[in-house]
Formats: C-alpha cells, structure tokens, sequence
C-alpha cells in the first residue's frame, strides 16, 4: 500500500473536456470551484470529528486523569465527594516502589508474560511451518479447530480449563494418572502459584496461538519457493533453509506479531480473576490485577493508577517497536 | 542437478526420493493430526460435558462421550438462575457499540482513505496507537469518569467505553477495504455527473458493504466477549453475559456440568459468526504487510 492508493481523489471535471458544452459560466465555475476547495479542506475533519470527540473523551481524558490521580491522595472520601483530591507529589510512586511485594509483582509478571510469549511465538511458528508440509485434509482439520478455539470467548475459555483442570473431576487429572507410575488423583493445581500460573498459562497461549498460526501460515504462503529450493540446492538442511530465506522474508509479520502478544500477555487479567474465583492470592497477582485490588479492593484509587502507568511504562518500548515496524512496511503512509 | 546420470540410475533414485517423502508426509500427517486434538480438546470437552448427564460428569473415571445423550443441564442453566436477562443486557449493549461504531468508524475510515489533508498522518498514527493502550491499564480512571458522568451500572456507560476498543479497530479494519476499490471508480461516476456523497453512495458503498458487515461482526464478538468494564460498570442485578457465566456458583458450589452448557450457548454462537467473517477479516489484518 503506497502513499499514491490512498491520496486524495483528484477532482477531473474542471479540466475535461467531457462536460456538456454551456455547463455554466466561467465565473460560476470557479466560484464552484472555490467552494469546493474549501469544503475539501474542511470535510476530512468534520468526517473524523465523531470519531475523535469519542476517543478523546472516553481514552484521552481518562490518560491524563491516570496520571494526574498516581500524584494524588484518592480514596473513598474523594470519590464520593466529600473532600477535595489533595496533591502528594510522588510520594504513591515512593510507596510503591519501595514494597517488596509490588517488585515480585514486577518479575512475575515479566516472567508469565514473557513465557506466554516464547512458547505462543515458537508453538505458532512450528504448527506453521507443519501446516505447509500436512496433507490437504490434515490442514483444514487443523485449522477448523484453531478457528474455534480462537473464536471461543475468554471467559467460556476459561471456565473450560477450570473444569479440566478440577481436583477431582477434571479430565487432566485422571489422563496424567494413567501415566505409569503418576498419580495426579485429587491434585490441586491451584494450590501453588507457580503451577496455578502455568496453567492460566497454558490457557492463554492455547487462545494465542490460533492468530498466530493462522497470520504466519498466510505469510509463508508469500515466500517464492524458488528461494528456498535454491537455498536446498547450494546445500542448506532445513534449519538453513528456515533461518536464512523463510525467516528474513517473514520478519516483519513475527516482529508484529511479537510486540502484540507481548502487550495482550502482560494484560492479562480475566484469566487469573476468574480462575481465582474474584480473589487472586499474592502469589497469583499480575500488575493487572495487582493495580485493580489496589484501586476497588481497598479503595486507593492513586495507587492503582500509579501501579498501572508504571505498567503502562513498560510496555512503551514495545509499543514503539511495533509502531516503527507498521511505519517500515509502510501501512501508515 | 546432473544431466549426465544414467536413466535407470536416475529411476531409482526418485522411486527412492518418492518413498522417501511419502513417509516423511505421513509423519507430518500424524504430527498435524495430534496438534488438531490438542487444540480441539477443551472445545469437544466443553460441549462433551454440556450433553452429557449431570451425573456422568462427576464419574472418577472420565465419560469421553456424551452417550446417552441429556439436555438436563442446559435446563439447569436456564432455571438455576436468570439467563435471558444478561444475554438481552449483553445483545443490547454489542449491537449499541456497533451500531455507532461502525458509523462513526466508517465517517472516519473515509476521511483518511480518501482525503488529503494536513494531519492525515498524525490521526493515522495517533488511531494506531490509541489501538495499542492496554485497557486494563484504564479501568481506574475509566470507573471514575463514568461515576461522574452518572454511567456507573447503566448500559449506555458501557456502550461508551466498548466504543474506545471497537472504534480504532474499526477504522483501522475499513481504511483497509476502502483502499482497495478503485478511485477511478468513484471518479468515473463524478465524471459522470454524481456528486461525491452520491458517488459514495452508488459506488463504494455497495462495493465496501462486505467489509463493513465482516468488521461490524468482528466488533459485536469483542463487545460480547468483554469482561472487565462489564464486571466493574454493571452492579449484580444488571450483568452481561459474561460475568453470568463467570460467576456462576450455586450454593452447592460451582457446578460444572450447568457450567459447560451454559459455556456451550454463550460459545458456539460465537464461534459460528466468527467462522462466517474470518477469511475477511484475516485477509484484512494482514494485508501488505510481508511485501516480497
């Protein structure tokens, strides 16, 4: 998509030739002319204002408000109005980053996020690549089923791997004890936080993976086969072949991809909400559900907000990459 | 490779070649095989559990059929407590943002497909960006606005607030299907005497059609799907679907099986319209961005 697809639509009749002899005076038209110009100058911006009002009430004007709360003291008297917002400076930013829990809050969460990534990224890349290699049968099975399992809400999702991971019930229980030597009978997998996330894990990437199977597939269909059979004929194994023709044509679309599920991963929130039953323990939190308890669990509303820029925060440079990348292929042009 | 080899020798070498790959595909084949019940798994469970008897569901030893099959927890669902109520709040809401999203979307779309202007870029990336805020990040400041808005607990605070995810998406998702038809089109019927709203009207709009139904689908599953504003916006009295589903307890504590069909009535509608627009709207998300 290059900048001349999506200019302006060139108004042709005052210079053709084709309009009817007698079609007004020459002042008539430049008079229609200028009009014209002026409304096209005015037009795109009354098209967009809706749009604009809309996003800037509802998300611009929250953003700064996030910001100007995380220097407040807001809790339920503020909110409900009987006293005034008072400035603190920095001091709920003090607060915060000098609790220990609010850092292991931190690791934990670059730690689920970035697991949920590597393993959405390389499983999608690799059913990818099988899905170019399976018969034809094999491929619309596969994708029948990454269909439905992107399409399913999250909160039914979730509510599924809840059932399959259940103590007693749950299926994955008695599959793992059917495994010689394992007895999974009767295993919480909620009981530490550590298997618990793994297994919020499992569900994210389970729900991940589909889009990017789906977008890569649609990638690799672009590159030229000649490449990769040249490539196996000067003597490539299937790595090479991977690492240094497939993979450098198909870079733009796993940056993308990437800089996405980084920012998907590091939001999750239902997932832990609702396999925790509305009550995460400390050692379940995520900086989203961590600012959340903060802010409509004890009513401080300045420390949530802050807990949330500082997240906000961190995913910037992220942002930035992806930006950059829709820059580069040039969709924003 | 060598033209000089032998034709026997050459023979051989591809029977050889062939048997090869056709084991190789095989293997592929049982590869893909095992990745489609990995996926397909909690889908089959969900509704597995939902058709089967209640009873069947708490049986130590996993029942992985529904035979016989048994409505009786779909009836549980609907009579445990009020389904219909939060399924109308949740119709109510989703078609509300689409509605107005998908107009405002479009008016949007058109003014940076099809106008040069000076700001053209910033809106563009300013809508990208705006497409990029973590929402769960703005659930603080978002609650207060509406408290002060008198929006807390009504489905019209809702609306407002699934119109910042569905509006930037929305654009993003059009400007992409309005680039692709032809301006000579448009132009063609401008030569031709229509004014430019009626070139709009005659000409691209029965041509963008489509692409409005497939992004305004798109938009009413991820206004059905939402959780969050919908836990916090909405008092108990008035939940969407969603937060039906997931706080759905009994006082005999969570109950599986009611569970799953309630998750197989929210699900498979869902999964149905996705089906329908997904070629779409893939192709759209996708389009240029690997340029050979």
């Amino acid at each position: 998509m290059s900048a001349a697809d999506t200019t302006t639509t060139q108004v042709p009749p005052p210079r053709r030739h084709s309009s009817p002899p007698g079609h007004g005076t020459g002042r008539a038209r430049a008079a229609r002319r200028r009009r014209f110009a002026l409304g096209r100058a005015a037009t795109p911006w009354l098209l967009l204002a809706p749009c604009i009002l809309v996003l800037v009430l509802v998300l611009g004007y929250p953003l700064i408000k996030l910001g100007t709360l995380s220097f407040q003291d807001y809790k339920k008297p503020q909110l409900w109005g009987f006293k005034p917002a008072t400035w603190v400076g920095f001091d709920n930013y003090q607060a915060i980053l000098s609790d220990h829990e609010f850092w292991s809050v931190v690791v934990r969460t670059v730690l689920f996020a970035g697991s949920a990534v590597i393993l959405t990224m390389v499983i999608g890349m690799l059913v990818a690549l099988l899905l170019q290699r399976v018969s034809g049968w094999v491929r619309t099975l596969v994708n029948i089923a990454l269909v439905a399992s992107w399409a399913m809400p999250v909160v039914v999702a979730v509510t599924v791997f809840k059932w399959m991971f259940d103590s007693d019930y749950g299926v994955v229980n008695w599959t793992l004890s059917q495994l010689p030597g394992v007895d999974y009978t009767g295993h919480n997998w909620f009981a530490s936080g550590p298997q618990g996330l793994s297994v919020i894990m499992l569900q994210v990437v389970w729900g991940a993976i589909p889009f990017v199977v789906i977008t890569l597939s649609a990638g690799l269909t672009q590159v030229p086969k000649e490449l990769e059979e040249a490539a196996r004929l000067d003597g490539a194994d299937a790595f090479g072949v991977f690492r240094y023709v497939t993979l450098p044509i198909i870079k733009p679309l796993v940056v993308m991809m990437t800089t996405l599920s980084v920012i998907w991963d590091m939001g999750v929130f239902a997932q832990v909400w609702l396999m925790r039953g509305g009550h995460p323990e400390p050692e379940f939190q995520l900086l989203t559900t961590y600012s959340y308890e903060k802010a409509f669990g004890v009513n401080d509303y300045a420390t949530g907000s802050a807990i949330a820029l500082l997240t906000v925060l961190l995913l910037l440079g992220v942002v930035a990459v992806y930006m950059r990348q829709m820059l580069k292929i040039g969709e924003v042009e | 490779m060598s033209a000089l080899t032998s034709r026997p020798t050459a023979d051989n070498r591809l029977n050889a070649v062939n048997r090869r790959r056709r084991n190789a595909k095989r293997g592929w084949n049982l590869l893909g095989l095992l990745v489609f019940v990995l996926a397909a798994f909690p889908v089959y469970w969900m509704i597995n559990t939902a058709f089967k008897p209640a009873k069947d569901s708490i049986d130590p030893t996993p029942h992985f059929f529904p035979w016989p099959v048994s409505l009786e927890n779909f009836h549980r669902a609907l009579n445990i407590s009020d389904f219909w109520g939060p399924v109308e709040r949740s119709l109510i809401v989703s078609a509300s943002t689409v509605v107005i999203g998908a107009f405002i979307g479009l008016l949007a779309a058109l003014a940076i497909s099809r106008f040069a202007f000076r700001g053209r870029k910033i809106v563009i990336v300013g809508i990208l960006t705006v497409q990029m805020v973590p929402l769960v990040a703005m659930i603080i400041p978002v609650f207060l606005l509406l408290n002060q808005i008198h929006q807390i607990d009504k489905l019209s605070g809702l609306v407002l607030t699934y119109l910042t995810f569905v509006l930037p998406f929305t654009v993003w998702t059009l400007r992409g299907f309005i680039v692709n038809i032809p301006k000579e089109l448009e132009e063609a019927a401008m030569v031709d005497g229509c004014s430019r709203t009626g070139a709009f009207i005659r000409v691209v709009f029965p041509l963008l059609a489509p692409g409005l139904v497939a992004t305004s689908i798109y938009g009413f599953i991820q206004a059905w799907n939402e959780f969050l504003y919908a836990l916090l916006v909405m008092s108990q009295d008035h939940q969407t679907a969603t937060v039906w589903l997931g706080t759905f307890t009994t006082q005999h504590g969570t109950e599986y099986a009611p569970m799953m069909a309630g998750s197989t009535m929210m699900g498979i509608p869902v999964v149905i319209l996705f089906l329908l627009v997904q070629r779409k709207m893939a192709a759209g998300l996708t389009a240029g961005a690997v340029k050979g």
